[in-house]
C-alpha cells in the first residue's frame, strides 16, 4: 500500500479511466478501438488501484467467481451471436437495417451515428466484457497468489 | 534412424522456408488487392458500420475474433490453473 497522496489520487482518477474505456468500447464500431483496447483501457486502471491499494484491499471488492461468470458471460454473447446469423454465414450481420443498432450510413466520409453497426457494438460489448474480467482475474492471481502468500509467511 | 529423420524433416523445411522467401513479391509490389477493395467500397453499405476496420474484425472476419477471444479464454484458464496455490497447500498441511 503506498503513501496516502498516492491513493488519493488513483481513488480520483480510476473514475475517468472507466469512464475513457467504456468509451472506447461502446464507439468501437465509429472510432479507432474496440472490445480488446477499451478491456486493456479498463484493466489497466484497476492495475492502477492494485498498485496504489494492497491486493488483499482490492480482491475485497473484485471477486473472482464474479469474474469468472463475466467471462463466461461475454463469450457466451459472442458466440451466440455468431450463430445467429447462421441462416446466412456465420458470424452473418443479421442486425444490420433491423431496428437494434440497424441504421445505415451513406457511404463515404461521414461523421457517423451510434445507433448503427448491426452486431458488431454488442460483439464488441461481450469482448470487452471478456477481456475486462479475463485480463483482471489474471492481475488478481499474479498479485494474491504469488505476492501475498510470501508476504504472510 | 530418428535423427536420419529430424534431419530430411528439418531439409525439407528449410527448402519450403526458402523457397518461399525467394518467391515473395518484389518489395513494394503489393499483391492484387481485389479483397481489399470490395471490402472498402461495401463495408458500409454491408454492415451499416463507419469503421471499416471493426466491420473487417468482427464482420468478415468474424470467425478469426473468436480464435482470438479463445486464446484470451486459454491463456486465463492457463494462468489460473498454474498460480493456484491453494488446493497444493491443503494436502501438504
Amino acid at each position: 500500500m503506498l503513501s496516502k497522496i498516492v491513493r488519493t489520487v488513483a481513488n480520483q482518477l480510476i473514475l475517468f479511466v472507466l469512464v475513457f474505456g467504456l468509451y472506447v468500447i461502446a464507439h468501437g464500431h465509429l472510432t479507432p478501438g474496440g472490445g480488446f483496447q477499451g478491456g486493456a483501457v479498463i484493466v489497466s486502471g484497476i492495475v492502477m488501484l492494485l498498485v496504489a491499494f494492497s491486493s488483499h484491499e482490492l480482491s475485497k471488492s473484485v471477486r473472482e467467481r464474479i469474474l469468472s461468470v463475466m467471462e463466461s458471460i461475454g463469450a457466451v454473447i459472442f458466440v451466440l451471436l455468431g450463430f445467429a446469423g447462421l441462416g446466412a454465414t456465420f458470424f452473418y450481420n443479421f442486425l444490420a437495417g433491423s431496428p437494434i443498432f440497424g441504421n445505415i450510413p451513406p457511404t463515404g466520409p461521414n461523421p457517423g451515428d451510434f445507433w448503427t453497426g448491426g452486431t458488431i457494438p454488442p460483439m464488441n460489448f461481450a469482448v470487452g466484457l471478456k477481456v475486462v474480467a479475463g485480463l483482471c482475474a489474471v492481475v488478481l492471481a499474479l498479485a494474491l497468489f504469488t505476492g501475498g502468500e510470501e508476504v504472510e509467511e | 534412424m530418428r535423427k536420419v529423420a529430424g534431419l530430411v524433416s528439418l531439409l525439407v523445411l528449410v527448402a519450403f522456408l526458402v523457397a518461399g522467401a525467394l518467391l515473395l513479391r518484389p518489395f513494394g509490389y503489393p499483391v492484387p488487392s481485389d479483397m481489399d477493395d470490395y471490402i472498402i467500397e461495401n463495408a458500409q453499405e454491408q454492415t451499416g458500420n463507419n469503421n471499416v476496420v471493426a466491420s473487417v474484425v468482427f464482420d468478415y472476419r468474424g470467425y478469426d475474433t473468436l480464435g482470438e477471444a479463445t486464446i484470451l479464454f486459454t491463456a486465463v484458464t492457463g494462468v489460473l490453473l498454474l498460480l493456484r496455490t491453494e488446493k497444493r497447500k491443503e494436502k501438504s498441511s
